[in-house]
């Protein structure tokens, strides 16, 4: 492989709470207990790779909350940042200010400070050209309990250097506008334990609020409400899970999956999100309250394929 | 040999083998699996057997419940697909700083520790399934005598590569993890290396694992 001469780096003056490096994620290992991760909101990570002009799978800089304070060193290059976000560029001790979905061309010696994502969660920061990281499993996306991924499986940390190649020399200008739309009420399909909950449980699981608790990250979202109580069991015999499953714990409390979750669980499952629903749910902060709303699943598919056409319609008005 | 399948959310489908756990059903599941591997179906995105259940994600985008439902139904199943799977021996060592449960389980199965290794390593066992934490192996079953339930706060923290029992079934941890299984040794092999890019995981669905006891002073070789 060609080495590129150019020294174009970032240097982490702050990590930020939970920066990853992502991609689409991993296929196919979930029988041996490696879960798909990938950018959680991948609308935002695709938008990201098509505002610079890169593959569809090119890896991005994932945050959440607070991101990363980042200082660039190199030749001029283009970089975006998608979702609800904060940021400025700190230039010869000038702050400027931009927006998301819109290149912003970095000079040598900027710094790049992403102070918070807005009533959201995460964002993402893309550049004209590839972070150079570890694949492992087809991807890079970091997966920090099994420890593999790029960075060695872990997040990004302070003081650390982050190479840059293939660094586009003509700076593309796309932008787009867009509005991340927020929602409350979550789309559900009955799950397979469905008839493990009393009727009670069932409507209020279905009329009441749910608080999304702190205790929410990459692997799921553990909510607060009315207790769902079990008629039947508490308890299931361990078996698969997908992202978006909403497992009832023995306590009475629902968890989400979410991408970076276990593969296997033994709690009984009233339901899961709907596919089109999960870029919006995965961008819900603790302290917000969400109901759910049970669909079918001829409704789900057809609502998800508007949103792939909603999202491919974004995609091609990127100019 | 399925019994049903229905959908698990919009994306998946969810092959129901039967409730009981054993053998005979698990192979039908891991039959299955290694056919559905083979298969190359559109839009499949992974699949995770368990004790008798069988989950098929896929890619909406590609396919749907539908029409992956018909071409799993219609599969026609390659017999003896199994010879994918091996006979694994792992060394554990039992030493008291590992075996962090074994007092308890003496005192709850009511019979002595050198009793509960004898009965313990004189079996062979089952893969039923892998996960839950990357290569973490469900392992069965255990001689009855040595049934015994989880311990009722579990551990925040059980050691990588710390052999449990539960129940009919037994596990290692393949990475440090909160877990509730009773910790009886611990082996210096690791079940799942995160540096082999090919096949990380030692033991798959389907495999048989017989354990033998080495010393600490083993352990410790094997460890440099």
């Amino acid at each position: 492989m060609k080495k590129n001469m150019n020294k174009n780096y970032f240097e982490v003056l702050r990590p930020g709470i939970n920066s990853t490096f992502q991609d689409n994620g991993r296929n196919n290992f979930y029988h041996i207990g490696i879960p798909f991760s990938g950018a959680m909101d991948n609308r935002n990570f695709l938008l990201a790779n098509t505002i610079s002009n890169n593959e569809i799978n090119n890896p991005v800089v994932e945050f959440a909350y607070q991101g990363p304070k980042l200082k660039y060193i190199g030749e001029n290059i283009s970089i975006n940042v998608t979702g609800d976000v904060n940021f400025k560029i700190i230039r010869k001790n000038k702050n400027l200010e931009f927006s998301c979905y819109e290149n912003i061309i970095l000079e040598n010696n900027d710094c790049l400070d992403i102070l918070s994502t807005n009533r959201s969660v995460y964002g993402y920061l893309s550049i004209g050209g590839t972070f150079e990281v570890d694949y492992y499993l087809n991807s890079c996306s970091t997966n920090t309990k099994a420890k593999i991924g790029a960075n060695s499986g872990e997040k990004l940390k302070k003081g650390q250097i982050i190479h840059l190649k293939n660094i586009k020399k003509i700076l593309p200008k796309n932008k787009i506008e867009y509005l991340n739309s927020k929602i409350e009420n979550i789309r559900i399909i009955k799950g397979p334990h469905f008839d493990y909950f009393s009727k009670d449980a069932i409507d209020s699981f279905f009329s009441d609020e749910f608080n999304v608790t702190k205790l929410s990250d990459r692997m799921g979202i553990r909510l607060k409400g009315p207790k769902i109580s079990n008629i039947k069991n508490t308890n299931i015999k361990s078996e698969g899970l997908v992202k978006g499953v909403i497992q009832i714990t023995a306590d009475g409390d629902p968890i989400i999956m979410l991408s970076d979750h276990g593969t296997i669980g033994g709690y009984p499952k009233i339901g899961v999100v709907i596919s089109a629903d999960y870029d919006k749910l995965v961008q819900i902060p603790p302290g917000s309250k969400i109901k759910f709303k049970e669909i079918n699943l001829k409704d789900a598919e057809t609502i998800f394929k508007l949103y792939e056409m909603e999202t491919q319609n974004l995609i091609s008005n990127i100019k | 040999m399925i019994k049903n399948i229905s959908n698990l959310g919009d994306a998946a489908l969810y092959c129901d083998f039967g409730t009981e756990v054993n053998k005979e059903i698990n192979r039908n599941v891991i039959n299955y699996f290694n056919n559905l591997r083979d298969s190359n179906f559109l839009g499949i995105t992974n699949i995770t057997p368990s004790y008798n259940k069988l989950v098929i994600s896929f890619d909406l985008k590609l396919t749907s419940f539908a029409k992956l439902k018909k071409q799993v139904e219609n599969l026609e199943l390659k017999k003896n697909n199994n010879s994918k799977n091996n006979l694994i021996k792992i060394p554990v060592c039992c030493a008291e700083e590992f075996a962090l449960d074994i007092k308890r389980l003496q005192k709850l199965l009511k019979i002595n520790e050198s009793k509960i290794y004898e009965t313990f390593f004189s079996k062979n066992y089952y893969c039923y399934m892998t996960g839950f934490i990357a290569g973490m192996p469900f392992l069965g079953d255990m001689d009855k005598s040595l049934f015994a339930k989880r311990l009722e706060t579990p551990r925040v923290k059980v050691p990588k590569n710390s052999i449990g029992i539960t129940e009919q079934f037994c596990n290692i941890y393949t990475f440090e993890s909160p877990g509730g299984w009773n910790i009886i040794g611990k082996t210096p092999v690791d079940i799942f290396d995160n540096k082999k890019n090919t096949e990380p995981n030692l033991i798959n669905p389907g495999d048989t694992i017989s354990f033998y006891p080495i010393s600490k002073l083993e352990y410790e070789k094997k460890y440099e």
